[in-house]
């Protein structure tokens, strides 16, 4: 069963996905699970997500390479910490995003995530792709592997690692999340987000598009 | 080389090979021979703001220049400035005996909603490095712990920081009710962070958006001396 009547027809209009790389295992389980075949994904390194300043160039350069190639192209970034140059981007090349500051905000849902937010500003979240690869893109992106005495330079004014889970959590994840958070010294919770606004805004660029 | 610098003397250095041992020890992050060289330098007659100037100030300005152009990293220079405030540590109750008038006074701080204060705690020390007097008021702070400080403190200069573009607008709350209250042109307003940027700054009213410590200090520098010239003329 299809969720797009225009899924199955060769003349539906294309659309590429520029997504973060965090994003492909639930873009791609999501394409499966809605037969979204007129959507095509290119995804850009997940390391990005240490180096936002490189990320509008990063899709900027995306958007030239296939322009023309697609009717309609759609950014899988939140503003990412680019402070809005990724908008600006975006608006000059006339691509839309989904909305939001960052995937946490996009998996926990807007209002799930102001609450969580409000509630204790010193959060730091893990969504499944962080959480599998924590130690490459926390431990070892933050020099912790080989300085393990700036944990608390990083980490003395958070509170909490609140593990963001878009796949229901099982023990082995819960053992990680845990391990991740005793490594930072931080209090664990646990939210099963399942994929949040990153289904829904797909649907409507599936819908529409 | 690491060998032979577990072996180095640092007392067997006379003073320009001190100074640039010192750099590299900072460099590399490695706070107990920056503290040892300092003391050394004490013991042969410096001064503590030319042991500061000349050795620490000078050893962070390298780094800084090495961060901007993507040679250290964050870690990297997390350690350099942990090396440096080894050195501070010693040097600072000296420096206060001196007698030396601050060049000026800042009070700084990460705005509500915002905990990160890397960047905060690294503009303060160069700040401080540079002569001024910093008023650290630490993280998350309302509009109210901006205005409570400024009252008690009285300083050139507001600095503001954020990490999220989700708590960066806050800077203009704390601008527009500066304005409100007609305090605005009382002090001169830095903001910085790293989703930042100079039109941000210009956006929310500030004087000036500094991308990182090294301009931060140039930039109150410049900003202070030329408010003093304005006043003086008036």
């Amino acid at each position: 069963m299809t969720d797009s009547p225009d899924a199955a027809s060769p003349a539906a209009p294309r659309t590429l996905l520029i997504a973060c790389g965090a994003l492909a295992h639930e873009i791609v389980a999501l394409k499966t699970l809605h037969q979204w075949q007129h959507l095509d994904v290119q995804c850009l390194p997940a390391e990005l997500h240490n180096r936002p300043e490189k990320i509008p160039a990063a899709v900027r350069a995306q958007i030239a390479a296939h322009r023309g190639q697609y009717q309609q192209m759609y950014a899988v970034y939140a503003d990412c910490g680019t402070g809005g140059a990724l908008d600006r981007v975006l608006e000059e090349e006339h691509v839309e995003r989904i909305a939001g500051a960052h995937c946490y905000q996009f998996y926990a849902g807007s209002a799930a995530f102001a609450r969580l937010q409000d509630d204790e500003p010193g959060t730091f979240y893990l969504t499944d792709f962080l959480l599998r690869h924590f130690e490459r893109l926390v431990i070892r992106a933050l020099g912790l592997d080989r300085h393990p005495e700036l944990r608390d330079t990083y980490y003395g004014n958070y509170k909490r690692l609140v593990f963001l889970a878009q796949l229901p959590p099982t023990d082995e994840t819960l053992a990680q999340a845990r391990a991740a958070a005793e490594r930072l010294g931080l209090a664990l919770e646990v939210r099963h987000t399942g994929y949040g606004e990153l289904e829904s805004s797909l649907k409507a660029v599936a819908w529409h598009h | 080389m690491a060998d032979a610098d577990d072996d180095l003397d640092l007392n067997t250095l006379d003073d320009d090979e001190l100074v640039e041992q010192v750099h590299d020890d900072l460099y590399n992050g490695l706070r107990n021979e920056v503290v040892e060289a300092t003391n050394i330098f004490l013991e042969r007659g410096w001064g503590p703001d030319k042991v500061l100037n000349d050795a620490l100030v000078e050893g962070m300005r390298i780094v800084g220049v090495d961060f901007r152009d993507g040679i250290l990293f964050v870690p990297e220079v997390l350690l350099a400035a942990n090396a440096m405030k080894g050195g501070m540590e010693i040097l600072r109750p000296l420096l206060a005996e001196t007698g030396a008038e601050p060049i000026g006074k800042m009070v700084i701080g990460t705005v509500k909603g915002d905990i990160h204060d890397i960047g905060k705690n690294l503009v303060s020390m160069m700040m401080e490095g540079a002569g001024f007097e910093v008023i650290d008021i630490g993280i998350n702070n309302p509009v109210e712990k901006y205005f409570d400080a400024l009252a008690a403190h009285k300083p050139d200069i507001l600095g503001m920081s954020a990490l999220l573009t989700t708590t960066m607008p806050y800077m203009k709350v704390v601008i527009d009710t500066m304005k409100e209250k007609g305090i605005r042109d009382d002090f001169i307003v830095l903001v910085g962070g790293a989703p930042l940027n100079e039109e941000f700054g210009k956006a929310v009213g500030a004087d000036a958006y500094c991308r990182d410590a090294a301009v931060a200090v140039e930039t109150a520098k410049a900003l202070i001396a030329r408010r003093r010239a304005a006043r003086a003329a008036a």
